[in-house]
């Protein structure tokens, strides 16, 4: 039969794209094509590899936090102080103990693996949406730390800037993004083959046992708590690991990655791209970070000035934007973006009302 | 010893004003299990609507006496209205799917907050008080802000009249019994819809009244007030036991002291620091707040 036939090619070409995407965001560096209204000039320009920098580490990132909420069911709101301990630590080694980066961010992501297994295993003595408010007060607390500087250590509301002598000098400068975007490439392959490699081993099914029905869990003989906390932990690891490329994305440490804003923003970004999917997160964290940029600068350009109130004064606030979309994806959209293809088949089987009996029960599943 | 009253005076202001914001919180999170992420922004809504009709916006309202009662009215009904439109568009929707309900008010308690600010600036808009309420008195020798009583009063009665409503009214045993047993209360026939917008309004009038009172405890409002009074409500209610509105109350008493104690007694802001670690304490202990119920 010719659909089916289709169907299978289309299948056979999805198992080729990440690999297509790959090529591709090997070869962006080295592109000097344009893409009008998606970014701002050729590809390859400096301004555009770091903010695609940028997209790929919040893609990393929100992959790791859908460790999770997506794989383990577990909603931390405190997902912000990892990274930016991660951030913070590597940043105060380097400053304060006059270490050399690679110590450094040694240290740091220990500081980040200890801390989330320290106060995983507090936050995790209570589940559901009380272990969400714990972890929130966690992060907040770690926040309040990093505004009042304590010690001169954090630098306060205006965080401090990472010593230009202790990086790698192949890191530093405007000529050197490109190096940047290989680092936040790697870490973002890593973290995907990391939490690819998680969820399929035999932890992994069972954080899925948890995140669908954590007491049949327990019947069967399983501690949760063990397993949780190893959900944990790993995504604590993998959020420093991501606060210590931000460090180098951006050069310092800053506040802002300790709000709890910050948190929400991946969770948006999870939920926008899918939760529980291969690469819904990924999705997700890139579109935001993007629609992020683009907006603001949307927000500062004349035809925004032009427009009347009712539109100007919105438009304006990226964060209104996003709350707005996050909103109507949640409500409209469940599953996120990456399951747009598959609702588009869905709905197109129906229309073509095919009698063959799973064609209707695939459109009667979702 | 006027250091201990003031502190006891200062401490009980804040932990009403996070009474205020938790007593609703903890509402609808017991009946409806959604963890309400868009109170703050129901908070701010109140602190805002407030503030503009005491600035003169809306006629007969302004900064003294009856007026400011006025605009405080006004200030309340206007997140009370936000809180049921908020039901009303965003939850009742998603009533089958609790955890993108959470996830759905994320989303307001991030655009809201951003909207205030695009129409109001993001820097903090002074408040005016009425003058009756910004001079202080004396008591044991210590000078003790006069809004500070007037705080812990006002959630006093929020107290009584919540208890009244829940153990005296038919609405009342609705939403406790929905509380405490939602499937069975739906079971037998009542509808819990109406019994969820219901305690949606509640809880947005009491956040809106500490959106009111913010105003006056911090002198300013600014968008983000909401969403940092809303952590340390959050701790409140889990500290409290979920559900429970006594709880909630001895709670935020306790966080409130233990926030301004702290903050004396050490340098500023490891009061906040305090807080959380004595949740932490708290759940290594009894994980099932002070009053041990299981929400």
């Amino acid at each position: 039969m010719p659909v089916n036939n289709r169907g299978t090619g289309t299948r056979r070409l999805a198992r080729w794209w990440p690999a297509a995407a790959l090529t591709a965001l090997l070869a962006a560096p080295f592109s000097a094509l344009p893409l009008p209204g998606l970014l701002d000039g050729p590809i390859g320009s400096p301004g555009n590899l770091q903010l695609m920098s940028l997209c790929l580490l919040f893609g990393a990132l929100a992959t790791g936090y859908d460790l999770l909420l997506g794989r383990t069911g577990l909603l931390s709101f405190g997902h912000a102080l990892y990274f930016a301990g991660g951030t913070y630590a590597t940043n105060t080694f380097m400053l304060e103990a006059g270490l050399p980066f690679a110590v450094s961010a040694l240290l740091g992501l220990l500081f980040g693996v200890v801390l989330a297994a320290l106060l995983g295993s507090v936050s995790l003595r209570v589940s559901g949406i009380r272990f969400s408010m714990v972890t929130l007060a966690f992060a907040q607390a770690g926040s309040i730390l990093a505004e009042r500087n304590p010690g001169g250590v954090t630098g306060g509301e205006e965080g401090r800037a990472a010593p230009a002598d202790r990086l790698p000098a192949g890191l530093i400068g405007i000529e050197h993004t490109v190096n940047l975007y290989w680092v936040a490439l790697a870490y973002l392959v890593f973290t995907l083959a990391a939490v690819q490699w998680a969820v399929r081993s035999p932890a992994g099914r069972v954080w899925e046992g948890i995140k669908e029905n954590e007491r049949r869990v327990e019947v069967l003989g399983l501690r949760p708590y063990g397993f949780k906390l190893v959900a944990f932990v790993l995504a604590g690891a993998l959020a420093s690991l991501g606060g210590i490329v931000h460090l180098l994305l951006t050069g310092g440490a800053t506040p802002q990655t300790t709000t709890s804003d910050f948190t929400l923003s991946l969770l948006v970004m999870v939920v926008l791209g899918g939760s529980g999917s291969r690469w819904g997160p990924l999705v997700g964290g890139v579109l935001y970070t993007w629609a992020d940029h683009r907006l603001t600068d949307l927000a500062g350009s004349g035809s925004v000035a032009d427009l009347p109130a009712v539109l100007r004064v919105p438009l304006s606030q990226p964060l209104f934007l996003l709350g707005v979309v996050f909103v109507v994806i949640v409500r409209l959209l469940p599953g996120g973006v990456v399951r747009i293809p598959e609702r588009i088949a869905v709905a197109r089987a129906r229309r073509r009302a095919t009698a063959t009996p799973r064609a209707s029960a695939r459109s009667a599943s979702p | 010893m006027s250091t201990v009253v003031l502190l006891v005076f200062t401490g009980l202001g804040l932990g009403a004003l996070y009474f205020l914001v938790a007593s609703g919180l903890s509402l609808i999170f017991g009946l409806m299990d959604v963890l309400n992420f868009a109170h703050g922004a129901l908070l701010s809504v109140g602190a805002y609507a407030t503030w503009w009709a005491a600035a003169g916006h809306l006629p007969g309202a302004g900064t003294g006496g009856a007026g400011f009662v006025l605009a405080v009215a006004f200030g309340t009904a206007a997140g009370t209205l936000a809180a049921v439109l908020l039901e009303l568009t965003v939850i009742r929707p998603l009533y089958t799917r609790p955890r993108d309900q959470v996830l759905a008010t994320v989303g307001v308690g991030l655009a809201v907050p951003a909207l205030l600010s695009a129409v109001w600036g993001a820097d903090a808009r002074p408040f005016p008080g009425p003058r009756a309420l910004s001079g202080t008195f004396g008591l044991f020798g210590a000078r003790i802000p006069v809004n500070r009583p007037v705080l812990i009063a006002a959630a006093l009665l929020v107290l009584i009249v919540l208890k009244l409503f829940l153990t005296r009214t038919r609405h009342g045993l609705v939403v406790r019994a929905g509380v405490e047993d939602r499937a069975m209360v739906t079971a037998l026939g009542t509808d819990v819809r109406k019994a969820f917008t219901l305690v949606f309004a509640i809880g947005g009038a009491a956040a809106a009244l500490a959106g009111a009172f913010s105003g006056l405890y911090f002198g300013s409002v600014d968008p983000g007030q909401g969403t940092s009074l809303l952590i340390f409500a959050f701790v409140v209610v889990v500290m409290g036991g979920m559900g429970s509105t006594a709880g909630c109350a001895l709670a935020s008493a306790v966080v409130g002291l233990v926030q301004q104690f702290a903050n004396y007694c050490t340098t500023a802001g490891l009061g906040d620091l305090s807080v959380v670690v004595l949740l932490a304490a708290l759940l290594l202990t009894r994980p099932r707040g002070l009053t041990g119920r299981l929400a």
